[in-house]
């Protein structure tokens, strides 16, 4: 599905309608609260087109579902030609390794490679981003079955999920990565001293 | 800077240089110049250009060494792009800002500009910038390849605030998600604080429209935060009350720490310095007075003090800062040197308005590791060779 390309013919619409209504939508500027009346309400289907973003929480997740078994299909005809055989020894980035387990060792060791399986937080973002750039011959134009299946297979091939897993909204935001714990949040303030 | 430029042509397309000379008048006062053009051109002597930076091809730095000031000329304005530089027609393009506002809006590219439109003058920096001086250190390397993904512009557009004020950002509304219209859909969440700060949409770029690779015709604007997160293309700004943790949140543009941890939403750019003269590969052609000069910038604001060494860091003297010296923004710095025609070694050090000095390359390795990604504001030497050749070094090699 298209999601984000349907969204240049909504676009065109709403323009078209845009002249019609821009003056009823304009508010009367008020001292309290200035506000310039430019713009205009947005439809909720313009929303839907756009809204496309998938939360750790699992908001923003679609219906539909896909299990390993259908990822490993998806994944030969559309990823492995840039990813490699089972996500390991593509042209492009490595997707599947877990090492070195129990460490997350890499500003120690500029050799290891982050993959999903070793550095990834949260599983929802392999949804959120999968579905939005890649594949990267095509962006944007995986269903969502697709893309459950794939993040299925992905996580399976990492050691996440057993190879019986069937991901959907209600199952995928309750994967917990590897690496999950190990982010913080910046503590660099300026001032004297190195961080 | 003409002379290095032309001295560079000439090295690398004698046949070339052989032809422009070709067509130019031994006496230009005994012959009538050309006309008035729409557009201008550089002089045929003259070619700064972008070089690619690794095998990417969404990569390409500013020629820094060719640049005087601290404008960047926007045709030579790095690139870093995640899909390719995608081609947007203004008359269809759109801005949505929606989630926990009043009020979701649409606004047209001509109702940004009906805003009260702000400019400013401030770098963009891929936080990547600076890898190739961290850690495996070539002699052979210009300004270009070490700190090439930065460069300044007058940017102009609209504030934030007042986008935000017009769709009435609701209270526990903390981040938002920027969103871009390429092939990468780029997403980050920046939190809400940074528009009330000094976050702009920003359309025009040194007085014209943005540049194509820039975000034509519209982008996100964070002064003196990480450029990934500075969202080009911008088509949507979604508000809620956390971070939505995209890919280029997390799995990119987080910094692996010797702790095993790895730092996120890491978007200030801290102090840096470059001399990007003389550097590699200029040849200094005689002993004597030469002018040492370089950029600086903080993405915390002002720089108040750059220091010089020629001996390898153990005297430092002040270098003088070239106005305008503006927050959050290259800084032209010049030093006066008389070489001796001895081997030296030409380091830069920047100090920014809270007090932050520029760290050693040592300090740095000891706090964030050898493995460490992104931010990379070590201090950079030049090491001048008794023949006056020059290449990049490292403090104690």
């Amino acid at each position: 599905m298209r999601r984000y390309r349907a969204v240049v013919a909504v676009g065109l619409g709403s323009a078209l309608a845009f002249a019609a209504t821009v003056a009823a939508a304009e508010p009367a500027p008020s001292p309290r609260a200035p506000r310039f009346g430019f713009g205009r309400p947005a439809t909720a289907e313009e929303i839907q087109a756009w809204d496309i973003d998938v939360r750790p929480d699992g908001a923003g997740l679609p219906p539909g579902r896909g299990t390993v078994a259908q990822g490993k299909a998806v994944y030969a005809a559309r990823c492995a030609a840039c990813h490699g055989e089972a996500g390991r020894n593509g042209p492009f980035d490595a997707l599947v390794g877990r090492g070195p387990r129990g460490s997350f060792a890499f500003g120690r060791d500029p050799s290891l490679v982050r993959t999903i399986g070793n550095y990834w937080p949260y599983a929802t973002t392999l949804y959120d981003y999968v579905h939005r750039a890649m594949p990267w011959t095509q962006p944007g134009s995986l269903e969502p079955d697709e893309v459950y299946g794939l993040v299925a297979y992905l996580l399976f091939l990492n050691q996440i999920v057993p190879e019986n897993a069937v991901l959907d909204a209600a199952t995928l935001p309750r994967v917990v990565m590897p690496a999950r714990d190990r982010f913080v949040r910046d503590n660099r303030r300026g001032g004297p001293g190195i961080r | 800077m003409a002379r290095l430029t032309r001295r560079a042509l000439l090295q690398r397309t004698a046949g070339g240089a052989a032809a422009i000379l070709g067509q130019v008048p031994l006496d230009p006062t005994r012959i009538q110049g050309r006309g008035w053009r729409p557009q201008g051109e550089r002089s045929p002597f003259e070619r700064p250009e972008r070089r690619p930076w690794g095998p990417e091809g969404g990569v390409s730095t500013s020629p820094l060494q060719d640049l005087g000031g601290i404008i960047t000329p926007a045709d030579l304005h790095f690139e870093r792009h995640h899909a390719g530089v995608p081609a947007i027609d203004p008359e269809r393009y759109r801005l949505l800002v929606h989630g926990m506002v009043d009020r979701p809006t649409v606004f047209t590219l001509a109702e940004l500009k009906r805003f009260p439109s702000r400019s400013r003058i401030c770098f963009i920096e891929c936080s990547g910038n600076g890898q190739r001086g961290y850690r495996q250190i070539e002699k052979d390397v210009t300004p270009q390849a070490i700190d090439g993904l930065t460069s300044t512009s007058e940017w102009t557009g609209v504030p934030l605030a007042t986008l935000f004020r017009e769709a009435g950002v609701k209270p526990g509304a903390t981040w938002f998600l920027a969103e871009g219209m390429d092939a990468a859909v780029m997403t980050r969440s920046i939190p809400v604080e940074k528009a009330w700060d000094d976050a702009m949409i920003a359309y025009a770029q040194n007085g014209e429209a943005l540049r194509p690779e820039q975000g034509y015709p519209a982008r996100l604007l964070l002064p003196g935060w990480e450029g990934n997160a500075q969202v080009k293309w911008i088509r949507r700004l979604k508000l809620a009350d956390r971070p939505f943790m995209t890919r280029e949140e997390t799995a990119r543009y987080t910094d692996p720490l010797p702790d095993c941890t790895a730092r996120m939403f890491s978007f200030e750019m801290d102090a840096k310095s470059i001399i990007t003269f003389p550097a590699h590969p200029v040849t200094l052609a005689a002993k004597g007075f030469w002018e040492i000069t370089g950029l600086a910038w903080s993405g915390r604001g002002r720089i108040t003090r750059v220091e010089v060494s020629t001996d390898g860091g153990s005297k430092w003297e002040p270098a003088v800062l070239q106005d305008p010296v503006l927050p959050k923004c290259h800084t032209r710095f010049r030093f006066p040197w008389r070489w001796n025609g001895s081997g030296a070694l030409l380091m830069s050090r920047a100090t920014d308005e809270t007090g932050y000095v520029q760290p050693t390359l040592a300090q740095l390795r000891a706090a964030r590791g050898l493995g460490t990604l992104y931010h990379y504001n070590n201090v950079r030497a030049w090491r001048v060779e008794a023949d006056g050749r020059v290449f990049f070094g490292l403090p104690s090699a």
